[in-house]
């Protein structure tokens, strides 16, 4: 497998990282220091940022990973995440969008007019509440194209901004894809690039985004991930995503699912 | 007092055609034996209620031509991908949707469970969601000030149908974590349930057991499937069969293989 790798020309130790590699550490800097993170469906790099950070913390995060038995101190049934999120008591949540324009609207559900659409996607899951209601919810989309960030959604599963009236204690923070990281400022609506991948430019990045968003004049590189963290993910964390997403786990921590994990 | 089917077969023919039917999500138990006995016997017009979400199972019936009307929050294959049959009858227009979000099923199936007509919730006003749902309502909410909330009406389906772990012989069936399958018991007016296996003695008489147990009096009708989830998961027994669930993804990409899909795993075993 192709494995990425910091410059050297940084002149830092040269230490090899996969993108989910990268992206899960860039996600773990976004979480920040919080009590409760949940992950919900097909979130694979972020279940491995937020069970990272938990390693690292000594079992702080308390994480809620959807469809885990291990990783999950529900007892009230599904519906537990949303009355949870709803009082306040979920500080992190991840959302990602079949398409993601650049008022941080998200599309979970199809492309064309709704009643005769060209593309479906499966669905907006818990889009529609979550994002209104947990502080701080990170966007991520792998794949950075203007297919995936256009400039305006064909369908809005979630908005990224509600009206003053409207009940919103949650909304986007940031932006994570394949090639760069965005801020979203909420209260103007807009994203902003933070970094660059190792490996991307600012060019490559303007030229597959759909949305206009500002920019310093000097972007920074993303930091790569550390030794330290790189170990936690593979020799700790990658055992543990394996009961979720053995698939994942399987294809780029080459971790298969032991009957003990059940 | 519930009956004990002798096969799943005859568990699910009280289910008749044109039934609301609501299924649990992946992670909490799905009856695919059932759903599998459900296709052999051709049923139609299912009013399906995939709470909040669905996988293999919504898939399936959509593709045999079992639904009707679907109401879930999504359907996908997971890591398997994007469900085929699905997104091809979106595409085709051969169901209707009602397009929700997670929660909003979970409080619909909690007011027919209060046996109250609505429930409000937060989250979804500037959504095209509830621009396409108009049954669901914006009111402002009555003890504040300025405050719109949306109000979405109860969902009673005519049947809850789910696999479990184990039941025992009055019919209370254990489900243990997944306390959304004790909800969709007490919301629906029926309950089929199928269980790996029957648990000797009274489910009730053991404290810690009983937290985690549907009681009888809401079930109808239990059947003994072992490994009833498969190729899905059943959490605490088994996990997915994923081989299985590619070579699922791959066939049922075309109607020609979903069709020998069926053939292969479903009709074969009438024919057997």
């Amino acid at each position: 497998m192709l494995r990425a790798s910091t410059s050297p020309s940084q002149g830092k130790v040269r230490v090899e990282f996969l993108p989910e590699e990268l992206l899960a550490d860039v996600i773990m800097r976004l979480i920040g220091d919080v009590r409760h993170v949940a992950v919900g469906n097909a979130s694979p790099i972020p279940a491995t940022a937020a069970l990272t950070l938990r390693e690292r913390g000594g079992g702080k995060p308390y994480v809620s990973l959807l469809g885990s038995r291990r990783h999950m101190f529900f007892t009230d049934g599904g519906r537990e995440l949303f009355d949870c999120a709803g009082q306040g008591r979920i500080d992190v949540f991840f959302l990602s969008g079949g398409e993601i324009d650049g008022e941080g609207n998200i599309n979970l559900v199809s492309i064309g007019d709704y009643d005769q659409p060209n593309v479906r996607f499966p669905g907006s899951f818990g889009s529609g509440y979550l994002y209104y209601v947990v502080p701080k919810v990170i966007l991520f989309r792998v794949e950075h194209s203007r297919r995936t960030l256009v400039p305006k959604v064909s369908f809005i599963s979630a908005p990224g901004g509600s009206a003053e009236n409207v009940h919103r204690t949650g909304g986007p923070v940031a932006l994570v894809t394949n090639r760069c990281l965005f801020a979203f400022d909420r209260a103007r609506r807009r994203f902003r690039l933070e970094s660059v991948h190792p490996g991307h430019t600012v060019a490559e990045v303007i030229e597959n985004t759909g949305f206009d968003f500002d920019r310093p004049d000097a972007v920074p590189v993303t930091p790569a991930p550390s030794g330290d963290t790189l170990r936690l993910m593979r020799e700790i964390v990658a055992p543990q995503l394996a009961e979720v997403y053995p698939q994942f786990a399987e294809r780029v921590f080459g971790v298969k699912l032991a009957a003990s994990a059940l | 007092m519930p009956t004990i089917a002798p096969s799943v077969d005859d568990a699910v023919a009280a289910i008749p055609d044109g039934a609301m039917v609501v299924v649990p999500r992946e992670s909490s138990g799905v009856p695919m034996e059932a759903t599998r006995a459900l296709i052999r016997r051709g049923i139609k017009r299912l009013s399906l209620v995939a709470l909040p979400t669905s996988t293999l199972q919504a898939d399936m019936l959509i593709g045999a031509g079992c639904v009707e009307t679907l109401e879930t929050s999504a359907v996908s294959l997971g890591e398997f991908g994007p469900a085929p049959r699905f997104t091809a009858a979106i595409l085709g227009k051969t169901i209707a949707m009602k397009d929700a979000t997670c929660p909003a099923l979970y409080a619909s199936i909690q007011a027919a469970e209060k046996g109250v007509p609505f429930i409000p919730l937060r989250g979804l006003i500037g959504s095209d969601i509830l621009a396409h749902r108009p049954d669901w309502r914006v009111i402002d909410n009555p003890f504040g000030n300025n405050d719109p909330i949306v109000l979405l009406p109860a969902i009673k389906p005519d049947f809850a149908l789910f696999h479990a772990g184990m039941a025992d012989r009055a019919g209370n069936v254990f489900i243990g974590r997944d306390r959304e399958l004790l909800t969709m018991a007490h919301a629906a007016a029926h309950t089929v349930a199928t269980v790996e296996k029957l648990y000797d003695g009274n489910l009730m008489d053991d404290p810690a057991l009983s937290a985690g147990t549907v009681p009888g009096f809401y079930v109808d009708t239990i059947a003994v499937a072992p490994r009833g989830a498969w190729p899905l998961p059943l959490l605490d027994h088994y996990p997915a069969d994923g081989g299985h669930l590619a070579e699922y993804a791959r066939l049922a990409a075309t109607p020609e293989g979903f069709a020998r899909y069926l053939d292969s795993y479903v009709y074969a075993k009438r024919a057997a």
